[in-house]
């Protein structure tokens, strides 16, 4: 296999009512990956899309092979990727794995979505695609319940009682917005929150409240990926994609054996570590899928950077932010800079990289001195991909 | 190969009272909801069996925020139960006001009934699902 780099990043604005198509929002995020990596659109050989809704939220499918062609790469072949939530890391880590094998030396890959054209009622209804649809949804199943019965479970299981558990949730939303305000392109960008308004806004599914859930978001992220010697005639930055991780999951019910662990996301990032040669403890940076604020505790705990039962801690004392053992979501994360699904992954990926350039001085949140960063994407209720990024390797 | 007990047969089965599920000749294990694998050992040979229904709960929630369509249905408590057999299922409880569900629920024993979900756009036609109520 040869060495991948990534040579170009480009990510827009994310909010709700997006002015812009999903074609739109890729191709801009598309073009600026493409200038910063110095290619146009004859150099970029094929195409990978996350897009989770556009057959929902537009009436568009297929939205991969109209994106090839608009932004100027005609006729390339062009793959979507639906993995919910989790679609655009899928597709990087494919799209890694042709120019690794030799196939392709420059591809384009990244994910759209406009979320919010859909509404709060369907888009809660198809979010709930993300679950067994036979088994599972006539129960009312809806993602926020999902990750509510974990929240449930968890305090059982490990005995955290419920008013700390809840404090640690809390406190996961107010640093998630504090960053999201240091990022331009956050969705709340200029909104920061209290502890109070966190647990006293009005309860989705039981413990869970407002603000501890990510918002219905509209966005595009895109990356340029390259050969390594391709790479190195493109950019004197690049960043090597090291370890790659996928697994999947049954339906909840028959996670039972695991329960509240993840045990997909066990396997994937072991996967990753495995095969970068490196563990938990050599992580500078994580950008984790906090899709909702137990989430991020489950996530780390699955990840190894604490033990069952005390990823909380990691909040609580500080070792998430910026200038702790292991800063987490130093970009917002899907609750402060937004989750339009489909591009997820391309974003946190983004912003990975720009922080391992040095890139985010200027945004007052650069990592000092981060080498190693980890990417983590949950898609519904158990489709799980995590990416290594590292310079100076 | 075909399925030795589909959703079709499951449902039809739920809709009078009956849970089905799967017991795997290899290791025994019991599979429900029904699948075309053992959960555990991965083996096809299967014996379509009846579970009791009874089980207790091992998580719950109550979801004030429903889907399209299901507005009227909130709020609603969903449970996770642990059958006697073994295997968890997702149902819903129907013995509680939803606004009373607390962690005390975990550990409860029950037993099953059904109730429907119509199905809306989205689905192929209506599902029974478990309906819990207290047994103890
Ligand atoms: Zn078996």
């Amino acid at each position: 296999m040869r060495k991948v780099a990534i040579v170009g990043t480009g990510h827009t604005d994310f909010m709700s009512d997006a002015p812009k198509t999903e074609v739109e929002m890729f191709c801009e995020a598309g073009t600026e990956a493409m200038q910063e990596a110095s290619v146009v659109p004859k150099d970029i050989q094929a195409l990978y899309c996350g897009n989770v809704f556009g057959d929902f939220a537009e009436g568009q499918g297929m939205i991969q092979s109209y994106i090839a062609n608009e932004l100027g790469c005609h006729h390339v072949p062009a793959t979507r990727f639906e993995g919910a939530c989790a679609s655009a890391t899928l597709a990087i880590r494919d799209a890694f794995m042709w120019v690794a094998s030799g196939f392709y030396d420059v591809v384009l890959v990244g994910g759209t979505e406009k979320a919010t054209a859909m509404g709060t009622p369907l888009a809660t209804r198809t979010f709930a695609m993300g679950s067994d649809a036979k088994y599972e949804f006539p129960a009312g199943i809806t993602f926020p319940a999902y990750f509510a019965l974990l929240a449930n479970l968890y305090a059982y299981k490990y005995e955290v009682a419920m008013e700390r558990l809840r404090e640690q949730m809390s406190m996961i939303s107010v640093q998630s917005h504090f960053y999201g305000t240091k990022n331009p392109h956050a969705q709340f960008k200029h909104k920061e929150i209290t502890m109070d308004q966190v647990s006293k806004g009005f309860v989705v599914a039981s413990p869970l409240r407002l603000l501890d859930c990510c918002p219905f978001s509209d966005g595009a992220a895109v990356l340029v990926l390259a050969s390594e010697e391709k790479a190195k005639q493109l950019t004197d930055k690049p960043v090597y994609i090291t370890g790659i991780g996928q697994a999947s999951s049954p339906k909840m019910s028959a996670q039972a054996p695991f329960l509240p662990r993840i045990r997909a996301r066990e396997l994937s990032v072991k996967q990753a570590y495995d095969m970068a040669g490196i563990g938990p403890e050599d992580i500078d940076l994580c950008e984790l899928h906090d899709c909702f604020s137990i989430a991020s505790i489950i996530a780390a705990e699955n990840m190894g950077f604490a033990e069952n039962g005390k990823g909380g801690e990691l909040w609580e004392k500080g070792e998430t932010k910026i200038d702790g053992k292991i800063p987490i979501n130093i970009s917002g994360g899907l609750k402060a800079k937004g989750h339009p699904i489909g591009a997820t992954g391309a974003s946190q990926t983004c912003e990975v990289v720009r922080q391992l350039r040095g890139d985010m001085a200027a945004e007052g949140r650069q990592v000092e001195g981060a080498k190693t960063g980890l990417v983590d994407t949950l898609g519904g209720d158990g489709i799980i991909s995590n990416l290594i990024l590292q310079t100076g390797v | 190969m075909e399925y030795k007990l589909s959703f079709k047969e499951y449902h039809k089965a739920l809709m009078k009272n009956k849970l089905m599920g799967l017991k795997c000749k290899e290791c025994g294990t019991v599979t429900c909801p029904p699948q075309m694998s053992c959960s555990s050992c991965t083996g096809f040979d299967l014996d379509v069996t009846e579970l009791s229904g009874k089980g207790k709960i091992t998580t719950y929630t109550t979801v004030y925020v429903a889907a399209e369509g299901r507005e009227s249905e909130a709020p609603y408590i969903i449970v996770l139960v642990e059958l006697e057999e073994g295997p968890w299922i997702m149902g819903n409880l129907y013995d509680l006001d939803p606004s009373r569900a607390s962690l005390d629920l975990i550990g409860r024993p029950v037993q099953m009934g059904t109730r429907i979900f119509p199905g809306d756009k989205y689905s192929d036609g209506p599902a029974a699902r478990p309906a819990f109520r207290f047994a103890d």
